[in-house]
Formats: C-alpha cells, structure tokens, sequence
C-alpha cells in the first residue's frame, strides 16, 4: 500500500510525531515560532480522546505535564527560547524525579525576547546547562520536517526507556519550512512505552534500583501509591540529605545515560571518508553544510559532513577520531559560537578547528560555508 | 472511640517537621477528618503541594503524594486531574506558596474550574526560610526582611479567590479545630474548584517579632480576630472592624472544566469517527 504523503510544516510534522508515539496529553503556552505544534495538538488530541490544556504560562504548561505523565500519559509541551527559559525550573523537576515527558523548543534568537521570528541554534547549551543542578539532559536536533515527525518519535521513545525528559530542538527554519513528508504506518517505527513495576504495590518503591539505574515507574491511580520530592531522595521517594545516598542517587542519574550513549546518539556521516575537512553542523545549517560539501567535492576539494542529530549527549565518541584524521574541522552555527567548543573538547588539539558565527537572524548560506571551506583548504 | 488519624498516616514518617505551636498539625488532621468523612480512597487520592512548611504536609500522608517545586503545586496538579479526572484531588500549601510565586497558577485555577481542592495554610510568613514577610503579611508587621515594618499591602486570600472565579471559597482557622474537616468536606463534594483557607499560626518566625508570647496567645489571637459569616449577619460595621469572616463565603454552581473538556472529545469523536 502506498505510504500517505503530504507537504507539511516542520512543526506540524513534530505534532503527529507526538500523536504518532502515544501522546495524548499536551500543556502549553503559546509562543512563537513554536505555537503551531499546539494548534496542531488542540486539534487533533481531542479526536483520539486526548487532553489539550493552553495553560496560564510556560511554567505552569510544564508543570502540568510532569503532572498527567505521572498518570502514566506520554505527555508533550511546545515552546521557544524565553519560554524554554522559564520551564528550566520544572525541567529540572523531570530529571530528579525522573517523570518522562518531551519539550520542544523551537530556536529563534535571543537572548530574553530577541528576534521572535528569526532562526538561530543558540539553545544548544541550555538544553543542558540551563536547570540548576547535575542532571542528565538528552536533546535532539533534527534537519528535516520528515526528521521532525521520526525524531519526536524518538524523544518519546528515549524519554520513556530513561524516565527522563527528552529536549527536540529544531531551530526556526525547520520548524517553519514546508517539506515531503511520508507518515510512518503504525509499527513502522519502534514505540516504546515506560517500565511499569514487576512487584506489588505494598514492595513498589519509586526508585527502586534493584531493578537497575532506570527503576519502574507506577502511575499515580494505577494501584500504586508513593511519594515523589524534587528534594535529594532515597528509594522510596523520601527526602534525604544522607551524603553517600545524594552521591549515589546523582551519580546514577547520570549514568542512565552515560552508559547507553550507543542507544542514544545518532549522527550521520556524508562524504567522510577520505574528507580532509570535515564540518560539524545540525538543523537548518546542515542543509547549508552538504550543499557547500557538494560544492567543493565538484571542485576537487575533499571535505565531508558530520551531522549532529542527538546533541546531547555529544558525539564525542565519533568526533574525537574524525578530528585526529582530517586537517580542519568547520563548525557552522547560528550563534556566537557554542558547538565550537565542544567540538574543540573532542579534537583535542588534534585538527584545527574554526567556527562561522551568525545570529542576526539570517540562514548560514552554502557559499559562507565555501568559502571557509576553500580557506581551510589552502 | 477515638479517631485512628495512623489509619491515614505513613508508617515512619512522624514527626512532622512543624514547629511546637503551629497550626499545620491541627489542619492536617482536620484534613484526614474530612477524607475520612468522604471515604476517600487511598489509592484514587493525589495529595499535591508545592513548598514551605505546609507544603510537607502531603509526605505525611498514605495517599498518592506529590511535593513539587515553589508555587507550583496548583499547575502540577491541574496536569493529574486533567489527565485522569477519576482520581481525587487536593492541592495544599502556605501563603508564599500559594498567593506570591504561585499567585498565577492559583488565579487560574479559580477561573478555570476544574473539580478539585486547594487547601491553603495562611500563617502570613515565610517560615521555612526563617520569617520574611508574605504577601499576607500585615502592614506594619516585623519580619526578617520588614525589620522596620511591613509597608507592603497584604491579599486577602479568599476574596483574590472569589474575584477570580472560584466556585467555593470558604475560611476556617487553626484554632476553630473541628471546623477545618466541615469545610474540607463541603469543598471536595463540590463541582468545581474550591479553596480553603485556613488561618494558621507560625511562634517561631512571626510571634516572635510581633509581641506575641506564646503560641497559645497566637492561637487566641485566631479566635479572637475572627467572626462566623452566621455570627457576622447580626453584627454592625464597628463591630466588624478588625474582624475576620470564617466560614462558607462563596459559592456557585458553573460548568466544570474537564466535563466541559469531555464534551469536546466527545464531539470530536462523533464528527471524525
């Protein structure tokens, strides 16, 4: 049977993604340029018995929901960057109490209320850093409007495997451009649904690591009862400040991902293999990036491209022997430089590495890429 | 027969973290009361707060418990009821929590109306952060951060409530003990939002600056400051003066929220089916 197929928009795409994994509950806040995911979800929830709630702000859409994933709902809010800021408190939440849900952050420029409408991928390093406290942090960065709808599945899927909020961050132009899109058939693409407890509710404890650093979590009116705390906690969800315990409980979420960075990181290599420059690029500006790589191939230069597509964790693991076998690296992004030094942490001295910087809401074009292409070529 | 309050309590998790003559002990147990009375099931209960003092209420409890983060207990709870309107829910927590960096979540909880509870424990202080004036601090009051006193203009909890749209808004007080289970259990049989206030009472952070001996005189205080809606009719304007009406001050019958919610998918899935 031929594949349904449609020219969708990057955000809309990122909305039946959600719907696609199991989503059926959306909080949000509108803001631009992330709103049409929410105008998609209040549309469609409502058809597969879903819930959508527009709720009084950002703070409040991620708390709720934190709030209906604990039901035991696969749970999505949308936003941009001054809205990504204030939901860095209840993220944070997410993470110790380790309550999956996805976020996604449409980038557009900043800081504080910026260039609304303009592209930009100067999030990356909040995605991470941005809630207090050593977390873990998984974000996703994907280039196409068929990437958004396959990467939120994703999210999903990795959000409910770790019990861990799940960042999809495609940068305004992705967000916005119209593609070719061909929906996935359902068992097309894996979903996966979180853990629920193999033991009764009078042995359940919330974190409960004899069954691993990813224990089960039961859902609130499921039969099980149990306390959970944004405080530093032991097994059973209680607070606590017994020092070995809070050293313990960190390290281990840490180590969630830490040790399933396989499973995790997904990048995608072209023209890398006899490539003496290699760019390091994601979202809109590895568009710019392959086409400026074709270029130069045509004109007898051997350059290549890394695409990011799950920013964090890093790729360390396939940088660091990229940087030790070509001679520059080149890293497009739009922002005053961020990607820059991590992948200057990877390369290790080994292979100079330069940066194209642009935040003043325009697209990395090929020909800048070329031209530090040729550059680097020299 | 006395009341079994360990029925509802946690094994192990007593004592509490409240100071000797605090109120949030006595409206915990109004609150076990009440959910008592109601027959409330343990495990279809979700018990939300943020954080403060009151807000260690819900970890005391044997139900399904959720501590969040500062003023945001109302928007995480919305989130639970929303996504699975069977379980019963009440939010609880303090004046700071509540009406300062929660003030939008709770404002919009009144106006939206979704069928749930919010307890709020006003001891016009910030406790647990050592006494810094609330936003029901009285004006003229000493606090940590009011060492001249309070200049700041205090809310009245209930009348914020009405004004935005709550349909049950009653107050009680720490001291009226066997009043707070009366309250709870009209609030969580209502159909709609509900918040009760109960006047509370901090010695450690707030008598103590304010010339208040003892905790027995902060609780006399309560009693002494407020007047039942009932006892209120018969009394004149002067009279009324300084006094604070407790008891049932508002309520109203409007469409639910999620009921209203569940006609759109009902719709929804009629057209699309």
């Amino acid at each position: 049977m031929a594949k349904k197929i449609a020219l969708l928009q990057g955000n809309e795409a990122c909305a039946y993604g959600a719907l696609y994994a199991g989503c059926r509950f959306f909080a949000g806040y509108p803001i631009t340029p992330s709103t049409e995911v929410a105008e998609v979800m209040a549309r469609e929830l409502p058809k597969l018995g879903g819930k959508f709630i527009q709720m009084e702000d950002e703070i409040g859409a991620m708390a709720a929901v934190i709030g209906a994933s604990l039901t035991g709902m696969k749970t999505l809010t949308a936003t941009s960057g001054p809205g990504f800021s204030l939901k860095q408190e209840n993220i944070g939440y997410a993470c110790i109490t380790e309550v999956p849900c996805v976020i996604i952050n449409v980038m557009r420029g900043g800081p504080s209320t910026g260039m609304p409408t303009g592209p930009s991928q100067s999030d990356v390093m909040q995605a991470k850093w941005g809630t207090h406290g050593d977390h873990p942090a998984i974000c996703l960065v994907p280039a196409s409007v068929q990437e958004l709808f396959t990467e939120t599945v994703r999210a999903f899927n990795l959000s409910e495997k770790y019990r861990t909020p799940v960042t999809v961050m495609p940068d305004e132009i992705v967000g916005h451009m119209r593609e070719r899109i061909e929906f996935p058939e359902p068992g097309d693409l894996p979903v996966v649904n979180r853990a629920v407890p193999s033991v009764g509710p009078e042995e359940y404890l919330p974190y409960d690591t004899r069954f691993g650093d990813i224990p089960p979590l039961a859902a609130f009116g499921s039969g099980y009862r149990f306390h959970l705390t944004g405080l530093n906690k032991t097994a059973d969800g209680f607070p606590t400040n017994k020092a070995e315990v809070v050293q313990r409980e960190g390290e281990r979420q840490l180590r969630k991902i830490e040790d399933n960075i396989d499973d995790i990181v997904l990048y995608e290599e072209y023209l890398l293999d006899d490539a003496e420059i290699a760019i390091v690029a994601f979202g809109s500006t590895a568009r710019s990036a392959r086409y400026a790589v074709n270029e130069a191939r045509k004109a007898g230069i051997k350059a290549g491209l890394f695409r990011i597509i799950t920013y964090w964790p890093f790729p360390d693991k396939q940088l660091a022997p990229l940087a030790a076998r070509v001679k520059a690296i080149i890293v497009p992004e739009m922002n005053l430089g961020m990607t820059i030094h991590e992948v200057k942490r990877c390369a290790a001295g080994n292979s100079k590495v330069t940066g194209i910087f642009r935040v003043d809401g325009e697209p990395i074009n090929p020909g800048q890429i070329l031209d530090e292409i040729r550059e680097a070529g020299k | 027969m006395a009341f079994d309050y360990e029925k509802y309590i946690r094994p192990g998790k007593l004592p509490h973290i409240w100071c000797p003559g605090c109120g949030h002990g006595i409206v915990m147990k109004g609150l076990i009361r009440a959910i008592d009375t109601l027959g409330l099931e343990k495990n279809s209960t979700a018990i939300v707060s943020g954080i403060g003092c009151a807000s260690r209420l819900p970890g005391y409890l044997d139900f399904c418990t959720l501590h969040t983060t500062h003023g945001r207990g109302m928007a995480f709870a919305t989130g639970i009821k929303f996504a699975r309107p069977e379980l019963q829910v009440i939010c609880v927590g303090g004046d700071g929590d509540g009406v300062a960096i929660g003030g939008n979540h709770f404002i919009h909880a009144c106006r939206r109306n979704i069928d749930m509870t919010y307890l709020i424990m006003n001891n016009n202080i910030y406790g647990m952060t050592g006494g810094q004036f609330s936003p029901t601090t009285p004006m003229g009051a000493r606090a940590s951060t009011t060492p001249y006193g309070n200049p700041d203009p205090p809310f009245d909890i209930a009348k914020l409530a009405i004004g935005a749209g709550a349909t049950f808004v009653a107050r009680g007080t720490a001291y009226h003990a066997s009043q707070i289970d009366k309250l709870l259990v009209e609030a969580i049989r209502h159909k709609g939002f509900s918040v009760v206030e109960i006047l509370d009472s901090c010695p450690t952070t707030y008598g103590r600056r304010n010339k208040f001996r003892s905790a027995v005189e902060m609780m006399n205080n309560l009693k002494e400051s407020t007047v039942s809606i009932k006892a209120a009719e018969n009394m004149s304007p002067e009279q009324l003066q300084g006094k604070v009406i407790t008891g049932l001050l508002y309520k109203e019958n409007k469409p639910e929220y999620i009921a209203e919610y569940q006609k759109i998918i009902d719709d929804a899935q009629e057209i699309y089916r």
